[in-house]
């Protein structure tokens, strides 16, 4: 493991072992099974979805396949009244907010550029653009200290590579120096696209926070259980006035950056040999299975239920209309455009002037 | 009315917006204590406290990315970019995030926030503080661009932009700060007050002379010194209008006059190449053809960067190149 450190938390040993942490305890409303369920949710979310893009279905999809673990276990650790930003791989944090996962897929097949209702479940649009969104929830974390609200904060979520943006360096500035009740959740998957790790940082990214004035913590990434209580405590933290808090969940994309993408070329094949041996799934069914948690029919009674999302996903992903033509011209602006306008009427004129021609 | 400057007709549109609407709020760097480098926000921290007036740490692109955020939160920032040559790191947040977020969220997103920045040249300024960058946002759809040319527009223009629903790029003509205008404080939003359309400056018969920002006064100087050319053959009744938008432009001011004129002449500081001037010398020919006696030209910067302050004065338009190019419309 590259940058292995001693300092990561870890709940649940990759065999499924209970271990306590006493700055992290789990507390007794943690809902391991449910956690399971999740995980096991969105895996096959995950897995639907590449196949319905090999299918032509989908233009795109940016795989979570590893991540599970980091995305559910820090989503779960939100209240419902946390405002959450994702990056764009963030789809099992977006069912941690009950997001209707058909305006993801949206997105992934161009029917939208990503469109829903961001205060419904709290969970901003998917942003593109590397690191951009972090400076977005500083400034939403600021709107929260002036709203003077003390049941609110921030998560925000973003990748290895987007630590070398200067728009996150910019956040963590601005977070500090306003003391901003924001949680920094850096996903270190190991790779950006085909730039490992040690392309971005010489030291462990997670102590990056320090040198900005707050806590850094590297958590197991595909601990499940270490997700959820390191997220819990940051978010309290900011809560309570504390600022903001650096979080590093260290674990690994263990699929393609997205479906054009080809890891073959740059990575080799025995390094996901040994992320597969933390897989964060697995884990959690061998600690279930063993502490009497869960009874015998639950493992089938999950995978019953995936197979059944499945089955769901394939069928609403195909029914997704394209948009109408003219949909093109609106709401570019909040108030009318006469350039736009005109325009709109110039096209729907051409469009006009085929019909009723000979095809 | 009062006199006032420019600057301080900004001002006193700020203090009515922030007292207007609790969600108002002024961020960008030296905007608070010192007031900003143009002392545009003079007194405004010290009357409505920290909060409010956000002295910044020095990071354009962290002034407008934590805006977005501010505005995502309820809030109504108005940034301070300190001078043109220093918005570019903020490009991406205004590019790809603050004028794409209301049309990729299908309407459910607004993002109500100014984006205040002094430009052009003319004050013998060191590099980056002197250029004319809003073509670059003009092309950007999803943004609204405006430049203010007098005090008492200013006053009004500062408030409607708070006041809007989308980002808006406000450019302010940083040599005519102290120009002094007669401004009506009291006045109340709304009512004739806009800033989507062009206002005719000094009405004309022969030449439609259009432009925006600092230049607008330049190109009034012009057209008095061309009608009072001694009543001579040389004498020109030149149109002057004010754009005050640049996106979207008011075509249907433009279009009235030209067609009246037949000729069109556009001033702007910027490069003329890929600038302002360009579109709408394809929108007026395309508007116009069979009114106009001439080509639409255009005076402006050349395409060059900005000169070292000792060159400026050749590199702007002033009130003979602008007159040479009205006289070079005859020409045809």
């Amino acid at each position: 493991m590259p940058n292995a450190e001693p300092e990561l938390v870890q709940l649940l040993t990759p065999e499924g072992e209970r271990v306590e942490d006493p700055a992290y305890p789990l507390g007794d409303e943690a809902d391991i099974p449910g956690m399971y369920r999740d995980m096991v949710l969105v895996r096959r979310v995950d897995t639907e979805a590449i196949a319905l893009q090999r299918q032509g279905e989908l233009a795109l999809w940016a795989s979570l396949l590893g991540q599970e673990a980091a995305q559910i276990g820090s989503g779960r650790a939100l209240t419902a009244r946390d405002m959450a930003f994702p990056s764009y791989r963030e789809h099992g944090v977006a069912w941690t907010r009950g997001m209707d996962l058909m305006r993801i897929f949206e997105l992934f097949r161009g029917v939208t550029n990503g469109s829903w209702d961001t205060e419904e479940h709290k969970f901003h649009l998917y942003t593109v653009v590397i690191g951009d969104h972090v400076l977005h929830a500083t400034g939403y974390a600021m709107g929260i200290q002036r709203d003077g609200t003390e049941d609110e904060a921030t998560i925000v979520y973003f990748g290895d590579g987007a630590t070398s943006q200067g728009d996150v360096s910019e956040a963590f500035s601005w977070s500090a120096v306003f003391n901003a009740p924001v949680v920094f959740f850096c996903q270190n998957n190991q790779w950006a696209i085909s730039a490992p790790q040690e392309r971005q940082s010489r030291v462990p990214l997670y102590r990056r926070a320090s040198g900005f004035g707050f806590p850094g913590v590297r958590v197991d990434g595909n601990d499940v259980l270490a997700c959820y209580a390191v997220t819990r405590k940051a978010m309290a933290a900011a809560r309570e006035g504390q600022g903001p808090t650096l979080i590093e969940a260290y674990t690994y994309r263990m699929g393609a950056h997205t479906t054009t993408d080809d890891p073959t070329r740059y990575r080799a094949a025995g390094e996901l040999e040994t992320w597969r041996l933390r897989d964060p799934i697995e884990r959690v069914r061998a600690y279930l299975a063993r502490s009497g948690h869960v009874d015998a029919g639950f493992f089938a009674q999950v995978d019953a239920e995936a197979d059944e999302l499945g089955a769901r996903i394939r069928e609403e992903v195909r029914q997704l209309p394209d948009p109408e033509p003219m949909e093109l011209f609106d709401h570019v602006t909040v108030g009318s455009s006469p350039i736009v306008e005109e325009e709109r009427r110039q096209y729907a004129a051409y469009l006009a002037s085929f019909e009723g021609a000979a095809r | 009315m009062t006199t006032l400057t420019l600057s301080k007709a900004i001002n006193a549109g700020l203090r009515r917006a922030l007292e207007d609407d609790p969600k108002v709020m002024i961020m960008g760097e030296d905007v608070g204590k010192l007031g900003g480098v143009f002392r545009v926000t003079d007194g405004l921290q010290k009357d409505f406290g920290e909060h409010r007036v956000v002295d910044t740490p020095l990071a354009e692109s962290g002034i407008v990315g934590t805006a977005i955020g501010l505005a995502l939160r309820g809030y109504r920032p108005v940034c301070e970019i300190q001078f043109d040559g220093f918005v570019f790191p903020a490009t991406d947040q205004i590019v790809a995030q603050l004028a794409k977020m209301h049309y990729r969220s299908r309407g459910l997103i607004k993002l109500p926030i100014v984006i205040r920045i002094p430009f052009g040249g003319g004050i013998g300024a060191v590099e980056h503080h002197s250029e004319s960058p809003e073509a670059y946002f003009a092309h950007t759809a999803g943004l609204r661009v405006v430049a203010c040319a007098d005090a008492a527009d200013a006053f009004a223009m500062i408030q409607l932009a708070i006041a809007s629903d989308d980002p808006v790029i406000f450019f302010e003509p940083k040599r005519r700060y102290w120009d002094k205008g007669e401004v009506d404080i009291t006045a109340p939003l709304g009512g004739t007050a806009t800033m989507n359309t062009a206002r005719v400056v000094l009405p004309g018969t022969d030449v439609t002379l259009l432009s925006y920002g600092p230049l607008v006064r330049t190109c009034v100087e012009a057209a008095m010194a061309a009608a009072g050319d001694g009543g001579g053959p040389a004498a020109r009744s030149i149109e002057v209008i004010d754009l005050r938008s640049l996106a979207p432009l008011d075509m249907a001011t433009i279009t009235e006059s030209v067609q009246r004129t037949g000729r069109c002449v556009i001033a702007h500081e910027a490069p003329v190449y890929g600038g302002l001037g360009a579109e709408i010398a394809a929108r007026v020919t395309e508007a116009c053809f069979y009114h106009l006696e001439s080509p639409v030209l255009r005076v402006g910067g050349f395409t060059t960067p900005y000169p070292a302050a000792r060159l400026e004065e050749h590199y702007l338009p002033d009130l003979d190149r602008i007159l040479d190019g009205v006289d070079r419309t005859f020409a045809y």
